[in-house]
């Protein structure tokens, strides 16, 4: 077990900067989740801290220990990769004792580790099938077995359940969070999936453009978005967001309103607002309820509306063209051209500054 | 979509029916060499205007097998033959694969500029470079169980070690490598092999239809090889199977020794490739490259 700890992290391909400077310190037995859209440079940051990629600038430091320099063996650390990357012509008590045969270990040691490992995943009745005889779950199952055996300080999850049906997704999300349990070694797990980031993880490291947008717990993340693009990327639906008016400062809260916005107060959170200026306004379309006429904060019409049983998600036309989803938590029929007005808690709103003008 | 199945069976029988024409064509002239190998010259000869020329008839007999054993020592040629082909096969492959490996897996200074280097060599003809090959050499050192020595020329090691590496088979290689999944290669570095173990464990295991194609194109160049070994042989006792065709080619052409030595040279190469059959198929399937 170890402590994982990155210092104005770097990487460049060429003269592209892909990682831009990366402060991440991670706790023994944390489970860590890097989060945020294709592209942010998730991957490249764990493969990094498998060694799998030259670190450009900055410090990786394992266990106390820098280990820039280091081959991917030497750092302690084992890693399940998307495409699961077990080995074709090899059975699958093979591919799990891999990391053992390559160490040298006894032949005594082997069975037992991969009977220690077959018994935490549930897979002894598999031990002599090849790979190609195994479903996806059971593919990605090997994978993590291979990783277990050897004991790592580090295990890093590369998007281990991208390539699996939806269905599978959830067994085996429920699965990597009881092997951490059972484990307790530190993990970090990189996926694009805000359900798995939300469920699995101690810390959630949401990722734009090679950037921290912000570290913290998930409901921290959830309820207390430093800055818009966390506030957009968590949470499904995803947050509507709104282009207001400040009406009025008042220290920490500002009034905002627009044409189908009645006036409300939000507090600023400590953000900078101008009086008269714009500013964008969020919420989640969970906090939204339906009120009747002459009530409501908000002013639209039904454009669409999806029945999913527990849930109903509606998308709405506000007065000034704007589209807004709202999730009520109940099965409610919509007719498309409906007027609707709805409400919702002042103090669940997030106001966030409007990038695109000078403050 | 529906399959009618009397138009289908016809569809087939026509198919095979062309295949086995195409098949024919192929086989007419080894038909006809098995055949005339058992045939005395002047009937040999008389065939040739009818389709007799492809059939065992007439004064059938084994003598033109034992005119060549009286003529060469066919023994010894095939011998020297399949010993030559079989170690450079051999060790084409361990020096190729290990070359494409660090084309493919490694990052080192000049990597690309080195592979477009060794592709090119590809357009060389060996007749351009025999000559200068043939004066370098004469002159390299060697060391055997009796000393020193000067000149690699009349030895198997000068049959062989020019011919291990090549352009080809490296590139054969390096693009079958290059379409390995690169997870694994990833995969097995984090769990702590070497390159070298990545190189037996994983790769090599996984490179079956290359390693086939490699060997079958490697066996079918140093098998038919003729000019290298005419001009750096002349002791009787490494000359390989195709200059022993010479010996047949005297004063007067004896057709039926030559059609006996022909087949009797072609036994290895119908062993091999029976042997290898399948892999054979699969791998020109694969890759597209034509012996």
């Amino acid at each position: 077990m170890a402590e994982v700890s990155l210092k104005g992290v770097k990487k460049s391909f060429g003269r592209v900067e892909i990682i831009k400077g990366v402060d991440i310190h991670i706790n023994d037995g944390e489970f860590v989740v890097f989060v945020g859209p294709s592209g942010c440079g998730k991957s490249t940051l764990l493969r990094m801290i498998a060694g799998l990629e030259d670190i450009t600038e900055g410090i990786l430091e394992i266990g106390g220990r820098v280990v820039n320099q280091l081959q991917p063996k030497q750092r302690g650390v084992a890693m399940v990769f998307q495409n699961y990357a077990i080995f074709p012509h090899m059975t699958v008590r093979e591919n799990i004792a891999f990391g053992l045969t390559i160490a040298g270990a006894s032949r005594q040691e082997k069975q037992q580790k991969v009977a220690e490992a077959a018994r935490i995943l549930q897979m002894e009745h598999l031990l002599d099938r090849r790979p190609s005889q195994l479903s996806g779950g059971q593919r990605q199952r090997v994978a993590i077995g291979r990783a277990i055996t050897r004991k790592p300080a580090v295990f890093l999850f590369d998007e281990p359940l991208s390539n699996l049906d939806a269905a599978l997704r959830m067994d085996m999300r429920m699965e990597i969070g009881r092997l951490r349990r059972q484990l307790g070694t530190t993990m970090i797990y990189v996926t694009h999936d805000q359900v798995e980031a939300m469920t699995l993880a101690d810390r959630i490291v949401v990722l734009k453009d090679g950037q921290v947008m912000q570290i913290g717990a998930p409901m921290e993340l959830y309820h207390e978005p430093a800055n818009r693009f966390v506030a957009g990327f968590l949470g499904a639906p995803s947050m509507n967001f709104l282009n207001v008016d400040v009406l009025d400062l008042d220290g920490e809260v500002a009034m905002v309103g627009n044409q189908s916005l009645e006036p409300i107060r939000v507090a600023t959170r400590r953000r900078a607002f101008r009086k008269g200026g714009k500013a964008i306004l969020g919420v989640r379309p969970q906090y939204l309820r339906p009120v009747q006429s002459g009530k409501g904060l908000l002013h639209g019409i039904v454009a669409h509306a999806e029945r999913l049983g527990s849930e109903t998600v509606v998308d709405l036309t506000l007065r000034d063209n704007c589209e807004l989803i709202a999730a009520f938590n109940e099965d409610k029929v919509f007719q498309p051209g409906d007027a609707m007005e709805l409400t919702f808690d002042t103090p669940l709103a997030h106001l966030f500054p409007d990038e695109l003008q000078t403050h | 979509m529906a399959v009618n199945p009397d138009n289908y069976g016809l569809r087939l029988f026509v198919r095979y029916l062309v295949l086995c024409l195409i098949a024919l064509i192929f086989i007419f002239p080894l038909v006809f060499m098995i055949n005339s190998s058992f045939k005395p010259d002047s009937q040999l000869l008389a065939d040739t205007s009818s389709l007799r020329a492809f059939l065992p008839v007439g004064d059938i007999s084994l003598n033109n097998y034992f005119g060549a054993f009286r003529r060469a020592p066919v023994g010894l040629f095939v011998l020297n033959s399949v010993l030559v082909t079989g170690a450079t096969v051999l060790l084409s492959l361990l020096i190729c694969s290990l070359a494409a490996f660090s084309f493919a897996f490694l990052r080192w200074k000049g990597r690309d500029v080195l592979l477009s280097v060794v592709i090119a060599t590809l357009i060389i003809p060996f007749e351009t470079i025999a000559i200068p090959l043939l004066l370098l050499v004469s002159k390299l050192p060697w060391i055997g169980l009796d000393g020193l020595h000067w000149g690699w020329l009349n030895s198997y090691r000068v049959q062989i070690i020019p011919w291990i590496a090549d352009g080809l088979t490296i590139f054969l290689f390096v693009q079958y490598f290059k379409a390995l999944p690169g997870e694994l290669i990833e995969a097995s570095r984090v769990e702590g092999a070497s390159w070298w173990q990545v190189y037996y464990r994983v790769v090599m295991p996984l490179s079956g239809p290359v390693l086939a194609t490699a060997a079958i194109l490697k066996f079918l160049i140093m098998y038919n090889q003729y000019l290298w070994p005419l001009i750096v042989v002349q002791q009787e006792s490494y000359r390989p199977v195709m200059v022993g065709l010479g010996y047949f080619f005297q004063l007067n052409v004896a057709w039926g020794e030559v059609m006996a030595y022909l087949t009797l040279i072609t036994v290895p190469v119908l062993t091999f490739y029976l042997l290898l059959q399948r892999a054979f198929i699969a791998s020109i399937a694969s890759t597209g490259v034509k012996g």
